[in-house]
């Protein structure tokens, strides 16, 4: 296919590892927190379509959970198989936040193993949903203390870096750099939403087929509450984001917008195709909307990419992901309200066809939104490993049979996709919540208001 | 003690962990495959799932513990080991990649499929397998250092009876400690059928596993002569491994005291593992790497091994919770919870 180059074939197989990781580790962040919630309220309300909603949610879910356990391990292990000079740098300034996480890993892992464990034995229901609250914690601590690691090769702190000789360390100004807040907050907000969707989604399409229960209403009317609420944050921290880029990586928002020169009054670019003299052709411009987005005023002065010499460009082709990550998450919030507007408006009917089919559409987009804003931050740094510090090919083994690796990962991963997706279709397909309800005695409650 | 022997000791410990729950999860889905292809599976199987089904996901954080703490104490070691390392750690990656999740594919999907199985008692093997080639490597001679390539000797590792010997020891301790715990499970359960078929199990491998022993002792003399002369220093500790292993042995063929046995297994493992490890030191690739010359900078380590202690407080009453309600537990031993 390509010469044999080590750096771009750990490039292609790490970036590999972390899309397919993502899709389960996303779901593994988002999902415990709404399967507490729907097993919360079944104890309030004392109803037991929610208890059984949380439990066909955790029966889903220990199936991405192995997948994403899996996965964390191989890109765990590639970090120091394919980057072994990073890891050198990496191990002396920000072991601490991957050390954290592995804690944070271990914690939520015993616990969810009791959760599942534990369905009825414990009088007080209270008890069994307490496992599911280190559980939650355990799986976002980790995905705080991950996302550190990352901001950490955005905005590299708290050591000097002179003739590749590291000094002057300090783990918590590395781990706690400028790119932490937004960058945690963002991936946090954005895996509740993505997850929320993911649920909601699974029972629009009950709904869409005919499947008119009111245990499909309630798991509806849950997730896309969550949903609405996350999508709101994440469009706020994705706006405080576009500010920290503006102020610590002018060149990553510059690239992601096609904006060359330093101006005032910058206007914000979607969509178009950049020809080889390098005008912008198709696009449509948004007048100011960038100087809005990257200092919060109409007319403040964006840095442009020709400040920047042209070697430390980032790849321009991010722009269509950020366009992506953007348009999505719009759209997310957009079809969130709607479904709460219809549903308050007691004339209108929440589950119309056309509104289910956009929920339903909504899942899947949800995580490609997560999978273009992840190549966005990670094209953007190019050509950095760590930005400003080491470049990625200074980073990149140099060891032989990086090709054959990427080839058996590569067939890994598809297998497991596959046998993941056939394994939970069969599990719910044979075994509908209808049926379920049936067996349980559960159905007698199906006259119950929402 | 200085930080640098902390940092190994902590990070031994977890291997130890590693060693001995994985061996037993690993042994296990090689006997559950074992057992149904001669007969006897569904007289072991349920003993082995009761066990299993909560711990599996943890059995995998002792490794990525033990790996996440040596590129964090010992940040050099990436470096070599990572570069070399390239073909044997994915092919361990995807064994466990494998296993993982066809596991619980097996167990939460609706139907259970017999070809998982085999997939998941061929990997139990295969993993101790790859795994164990860092040991071998790490006894120095494997690897060829020249300026800023390190590269992996393949033939020499292949052609070396070393390696061999380890990679043995490494199956047969796997499918030993296994039998041993899971004996101990079904005494346990009241699960007499079982108990019966996994005793024979144990009995069966404990010989192999002292000539596995003996092979890697032989083995060592003549491949590292060094790490063979601390080794001989601390011969004491090599004595009282072998006497617990009589004792265990003793206690499961006069079917006494089943859970006392099991404690001599892991005592057994404890003093030969930390007798190997203690003389190996400092060396943790003999002779490129010590743990002086490897290791991370002072404020780095404090922070570590403070942090370590915070979440070693965190996880002890955490697993001990886990051991009560699924281990020590006889209702759910048994079957009735």
């Amino acid at each position: 296919m390509f010469e044999y180059d080590p750096v771009l074939y750990s490039r292609i197989l790490t970036g590999l590892t972390l899309a397919v990781h993502t899709i389960f580790s996303t779901l593994g962040v988002g999902v415990p927190l709404l399967i507490a919630l729907a097993e919360w309220i079944g104890i309030k309300r004392n109803d037991d379509h929610y208890h059984l909603l949380a439990k066909r949610w955790a029966r889903g879910y220990i199936i991405t959970v192995a997948v994403g356990v899996v996965t964390g391990t191989a890109i765990a292990l590639q970090l120091s198989l394919l980057w072994p000079k990073f890891m050198q740098v990496a191990g002396q300034t920000i072991s601490l936040p991957l050390f954290l996480e592995t804690f944070a890993f271990f914690f939520e892992a015993i616990f969810l193993g009791i959760y599942l464990y534990t369905w009825d034995r414990f009088k007080n229901k209270m008890y069994h949903l307490l496992l599911l609250i280190p559980a939650a914690l355990g799986a976002t601590a980790s995905g705080f203390f991950i996302t550190t690691v990352n901001s950490f090769m955005n905005a590299p702190l708290g050591f000097t870096y002179e003739n590749g000789v590291l000094s002057n360390i300090n783990p918590f100004a590395a781990m706690f750099n400028p790119a932490t807040p937004t960058k945690v907050s963002h991936v946090l907000s954005s895996a509740y939403l993505t997850a929320a969707f993911v649920l909601a989604a699974i029972s629009a399409v009950a709904l869409l087929r005919g499947r008119n229960h009111v245990y499909h209403k309630k798991a509806l009317h849950l997730s896309m509450t969550v949903a609405f609420v996350f999508a709101v944050t994440t469009a706020l921290v994705g706006d405080l984001s576009g500010k920290y880029l503006a102020n610590y990586q002018p060149e990553k928002l510059a690239a992601a917008e096609w904006h060359f020169e330093t101006v005032e009054e910058a206007s914000l670019i979607l969509g178009g195709i950049l020809e080889e003299d390098g005008e912008i052709k198709y696009a449509l411009e948004i007048p100011y909307a960038l100087s809005i987005l990257a200092h919060g005023t109409p007319d403040a002065e964006v840095t442009g990419l020709e400040e920047f010499p042209e070697e430390n460009w980032p790849p321009l082709v991010v722009h269509y992901m950020f366009d992506t990550m953007v348009g999505i998450g719009m759209a997310l919030a957009l079809i969130s309200f709607l479904y709460l507007f219809f549903y308050k408006k007691k004339k209108w009917n929440p589950y119309n066809k056309p509104l289910l089919m956009m929920i339903a559409a909504g899942g899947p987009l949800a995580m490609i939104a997560i999978e273009a804003g992840w190549f966005f931050a990670e094209e953007g740094r190019q050509p950095w490993i760590i930005r400003g510090v080491m470049k990625t090919a200074e980073g990149a083994t140099t060891s032989q049979n990086v090709d054959l690796m990427l080839y058996l990962f590569a067939a890994l991963y598809l297998i497991l996709i596959v046998s993941a997706a056939a394994v939970l279709i069969r599990t719910f397909k044979g075994n509908p919540a209808e049926k379920e309800l049936e067996k349980t005695g559960l159905d007698r409650r199906d006259g119950d208001e929402l | 003690m200085s930080y640098e022997i902390i940092g190994i000791t902590v990070l031994w410990t977890f291997l130890y962990g590693y060693v001995i729950v994985a061996s037993i999860d690993f042994g296990a889905g090689f006997f559950s495959y074992y057992a149904s292809v001669t007969g006897k599976g569904n007289v072991v199987k349920k003993v082995i799932n009761r066990y299993l089904s909560p711990v599996w996901e943890v059995t995998n954080v002792f490794l990525i513990f033990f790996y996440i703490g040596l590129v964090g104490f010992f940040p050099e070691v990436s470096f070599y080991y990572g570069t070399a390392l390239l073909v044997p750690g994915s092919i361990a990656v995807i064994l466990l990649a494998i296993r993982g999740s066809y596991y619980a594919f097996h167990h939460y999907g609706s139907k259970a499929r017999s070809w998982y199985q085999l997939l998941y008692g061929a990997t139990g093997l295969l993993i101790p397998a790859s795994l164990s080639t860092v040991f071998t490597i790490s006894e120095g001679g494997y690897i060829e250092v020249a300026g800023p390539d390190v590269s992996l000797n393949y033939s020499a590792l292949f052609t070396s009876s070393y390696s061999w010997a380890v990679i043995l020891l490494a199956i047969v301790s796997v499918l030993y400690i296994s039998a041993c715990f899971l004996t101990f499970y079904a005494h346990k359960a009241g699960d007499q059928e079982a108990y019966a078929v996994l005793r024979k199990y144990a009995l069966s491998w404990s010989a192999p596993t002292i000539l596995a022993s003996i092979l890697v002792f032989w083995a060592m003399s003549s491949h590292n002569s060094v790490h063979f002369e601390k080794m001989l220093d601390l011969s004491w500790m090599f004595v009282l491994s072998f006497l617990f292993f009589l004792g265990a042995v003793y206690l499961i063929w006069k079917k006494k005291r089943p859970g006392i046995s099991f404690i001599l297994v892991m005592l057994q493992f404890a003093f030969a593992f930390y007798g190997y490890g203690a003389a190996h030191l400092p060396y943790l690739l003999y002779p490129y790497l010590t743990i002086y010359g490897s290791f991370t900078n002072d404020t780095m380590a404090i922070t570590l091994i403070i942090a370590f202690l915070a979440g070693f407080f965190l996880l002890v009453p955490s697993l001990y919770l886990l051991m009560r309600l699924f281990l020590f537990n006889n209702d759910y031993v048994q079957g009735r919870k």
